[in-house]
């Protein structure tokens, strides 16, 4: 008796069996999905590849961020004599900043809905809504750094000062350079349009947003909302 | 499908058909989908943020548990992000970056808790400042 004489629901109950999600199987059941990476169904298609590059390198840079939290967490009591956290930490200010950061975030993910609807104009408009609050976040945190700085308060002044305007400023730094890249990218979809490339682009400029914002959160917690009970 | 940067069928926009899809990846569900996933990352961090600057400011948590609250409030809200904007999910095509995160994990874990391990024991053995200024010649 070969397997082809089972009546239809029985296969169809082993296959259920046999693999309950459907992993790794297109949605109406046409079989395996190609070109997802997990080796099955051939090389994986290049979105997925630079999707996964540059993963990676958000990923080494969120190290290189936990090196400046693991200075900071260290040098956090080593003031000198010098201003502590408390003296420094505005909380409305930060609670500003952080609303900024997360609405830019927020309408950076509608900028990637249109770009998947192909929309131009919607794009343009959220890619710069996005850059707006981003430079009033950058601005914010310029701000802050000149009244600390005309309050004598300077990275030379103590450990915790060098840890604490290295962490933020490399913070802020990253933001203002992926404010570059999106003036950069808007130009070119306004240029070249949803081409592969740019929409690879377009992705990798979203997910380096985004892991900004996530590096963000970090900074709010153990840097001011912990630092202002300090 | 072609996997060729020129392929003049991918220039059409029409991207491939296929279920899930990896951070950077580009899905094949409609737009409405992406304003879904934005609007409930929007809702949750909104909750969680705003939950994390009452903690700090409140007095009706006992003031050692506060860190901890922040803590917790920061981690979920970095799981929300990468959940809803960077659409970390486990389907398949997901493997090598889920994987890759659970390395970026590990690094970033052993580099903060072991530095303020390590330098919190070399300050507590360290001789107090008073000592040291003594036995200099």
């Amino acid at each position: 008796m070969s397997d082809s004489s089972l009546p239809a629901a029985v296969a169809a109950l082993r296959r259920l069996r046999e693999d309950p999600h459907r992993l790794g199987h297109s949605g109406h059941g046409e079989g395996p999905a190609e070109g997802i990476g997990s080796g099955g169904t051939g090389p994986a298609t290049k979105r997925v590849i630079v999707g996964y590059g540059f993963w990676l390198f958000l990923l080494s840079d969120i190290v290189m961020f936990a090196c400046f939290f693991a200075t900071f967490a260290v040098q956090r009591g080593a003031t000198a004599g010098g201003p502590g956290l408390p003296q420094i930490v505005e909380v409305p200010r930060v609670a500003w900043e952080t609303a900024a950061l997360l609405l830019s975030s927020y309408t950076c993910g509608l900028s990637f809905a249109a770009t998947n609807a192909r929309s131009l104009l919607w794009t343009q408009v959220f890619l710069l809504i996005t850059g707006l609050l981003g430079l009033a976040f950058v601005g914010m945190e310029l701000q802050e750094f000149l009244s600390l700085f005309a309050r004598g308060i300077t990275p030379q002044r103590s450990g915790m000062l060098s840890a604490f305007f290295g962490l933020v400023g490399l913070h802020g730094l990253h933001v203002t350079l992926a404010g570059l890249w999106l003036l950069t990218m808007m130009a070119q979809v306004q240029v070249k349009g949803f081409r592969r490339e740019i929409v690879h682009r377009l992705i990798c400029f979203n997910l380096f947003w985004h892991a900004l914002d996530i590096v963000w959160i970090g900074v709010f917690t153990i840097v001011y909302l912990m630092g202002s009970r300090a | 499908m072609s996997d060729r940067e020129d392929d003049p069928y991918d220039y059409t926009g029409a991207l491939d058909h296929r279920e899930d899809h990896a951070p950077g990846d580009a899905p094949e569900e409609s737009a409405g989908h992406w304003i879904r996933n934005a609007n409930l990352g929007l809702g949750f961090s909104v909750l969680l943020t705003a939950a994390a600057f009452w903690a700090a400011q409140t007095h009706l948590i006992w003031a050692p548990a506060v860190p901890v609250a922040l803590i917790v409030f920061a981690i979920a809200q970095m799981g929300v992000h990468l959940v809803f904007f960077l659409h970390v999910t486990t389907g398949p095509d997901n493997t090598n970056n889920v994987l890759a995160l659970a390395f970026g994990i590990l690094v970033v874990f052993l580099i903060v808790a072991g530095s303020i391990w390590i330098m919190g024991h070399l300050n507590h053995n360290m001789m107090p400042m008073s000592q040291l200024e003594q036995m200099q010649p």
